[in-house]
């Protein structure tokens, strides 16, 4: 719950703009980047996930390094990874 | 090291190690607290106290969301999930926290309806789409997850949602970093603060630990090479006789935080008068609730809360191991009557908590740094 997962902006999506797809090695979900306002969030940026919402605008390399963390510490990032997963925000 | 896992630049670690090793004054000790739960799944994921110093002790700090809920507000949420037509939801880590009389699945053996969640907002659109029930969000966190509670409660408000509240036991972790600083318990050289945290409330809160209590604080990032560049960083501080707040993870962390979501946890939330945290007993204005003008959505308005006090489990010690007074295996119950699969305390809960992450990770180094801690 309290990892912060990184993701890849796909699209803002066009009738609500507070959210947006990203893409998290792989599964494709929509998170809230209401909490970035005023950061021109676009595709292509990277963002650090927390319970569905974009805290942190972090680069490609951090991104990296990130899910490569998180890849190391198993059972806690694959329980985070099956609840996002599951996990369906958008009407 | 023969058990620990050979993590990307051990080459790295060991280069600071040594730098690490060359301030160590003859003869004095060092004891550093890492307040995040993320920190002691690094450090016992990848062994690092044994690439440091005997010098320098690592002690686990209250910094896990899960572990500081106190049993009273396990029960409260049961006792709301029993209302009439309650949906309640939480986060995943939540689900098998002990109450007084089980957890929220012994719960819903029992006939309520407690769904994990991964998002504050999946709890919204269960909400939209059962208009026939009260679905009451279980709130837990820190200063990382309350902007997303605040969120939400503004989304609710927006849509005039009638049928949704929040149980909020969101914390701050300021007062428990003082209230650490003010126990006898322990004497504590610096303090590695926590990085999710601050990307909310960013550097310039700890300051006073630095000021006021002369301690060194270095806020740090999640791998392991960034825990020990902090270490390094507290142990030149201690060295130049310097206490200042610097942060190590600025690639993430700004150093006046996110002021949107500052501003949303100001809006919909008020900080309690106090708060009770396992271990740590009542701390004044250690946590949050839901502002007045937005009752509509605090579920502990709507409904009824007993607020009943209860004294954790007489075998369970996580009271001392979240204060760092005790490392977790020495605990009477670790690993024999209190595992990961049936925990007693809630150290042994979440992933975060110091017991389940040593308990997974961390049986290379006991010895050790048993001497360190007896000797």
């Amino acid at each position: 719950m309290c990892l912060g997962i990184p993701g890849e902006v796909i699209e803002i999506l066009a009738d609500r703009p507070d959210l947006a797809k990203v893409d998290v090695s792989g599964v494709k979900r929509a998170i809230n980047i209401g909490l970035l306002e005023g950061e021109d969030v676009a595709p292509g940026d990277w963002v650090l996930i927390h319970v569905g919402f974009a805290l942190s605008k972090i680069d490609e390399a951090e991104a990296r390094a990130a899910m490569e963390f998180l890849e190391s510490i198993g059972k806690a990032y694959e329980d985070e990874m099956a609840a996002l997963a599951a996990s369906r925000i958008e009407e | 090291m023969r058990f620990v896992d050979e993590f990307r630049d051990a080459e790295k670690a060991r280069a600071l190690a040594s730098k690490i090793a060359g301030l160590c004054a003859p003869g004095r000790r060092y004891k550093f607290m890492e307040v995040c739960g993320g920190h002691t799944h690094t450090i016992y994921k990848h062994g690092l106290e044994d690439y440091l110093p005997e010098q320098v002790q690592l002690v686990h700090g209250p910094g896990c969301p899960v572990c500081v809920i106190p049993m009273g507000r396990v029960d409260d949420a049961i006792h709301i999930a029993r209302q009439p037509d309650v949906l309640m939801t939480s986060f995943g880590d939540m689900m098998r926290v002990p109450g007084s009389g089980g957890n929220f699945f012994d719960s819903n053996a029992e006939g309520t309806s407690i769904r994990m969640v991964y998002s504050p907002l999946d709890s919204l659109k269960l909400a939209r789409q059962n208009p026939d029930r009260q679905v009451v969000f279980m709130a837990i966190g820190f200063e990382t997850t309350a902007p997303s509670t605040a969120m939400t409660v503004l989304r609710a408000a927006a849509e005039g949602l009638e049928n949704f509240s929040v149980f909020c036991n969101h914390v701050t972790i300021i007062p428990a970093i003082k209230a650490i600083l003010d126990s006898p318990d322990l004497r504590l050289d610096g303090f590695i603060g926590p990085g999710h945290v601050s990307t909310v409330i960013g550097c310039r809160p700890y300051e006073f630990i630095a000021a006021q209590y002369g301690k060194p604080v270095v806020v740090a990032g999640f791998e392991p090479l960034d825990i020990l560049q902090s270490i390094y960083m507290l142990m030149l501080q201690l060295h130049e006789g310097r206490s200042v707040v610097e942060n190590q993870y600025s690639r993430v962390v700004p150093w006046q935080g996110n002021p949107v979501a500052l501003r949303v946890i100001n809006q919909t939330m008020q900080l309690r008068p106090y708060f009770e945290w396992r271990g740590l007993g009542f701390i004044s204005h250690s946590a949050l609730r839901i502002r007045d003008s937005y009752a509509a959505f605090d579920a502990e308005a709507r409904f009824p809360v007993p607020g009943v006090r209860v004294a954790d489990p007489k075998a369970c010690q996580c009271g001392e191991v979240l204060k760092g007074v005790l490392k977790p295996w020495e605990c009477k119950v670790f690993g024999t009557a209190c595992t990961p699969e049936t925990p007693i305390g809630t150290c042994m809960v979440s992933p975060e908590g110091a017991c389940a992450a040593y308990y997974n990770f961390g049986r290379f180094n006991r010895q050790r740094v048993q001497e360190v801690t007896i000797g």
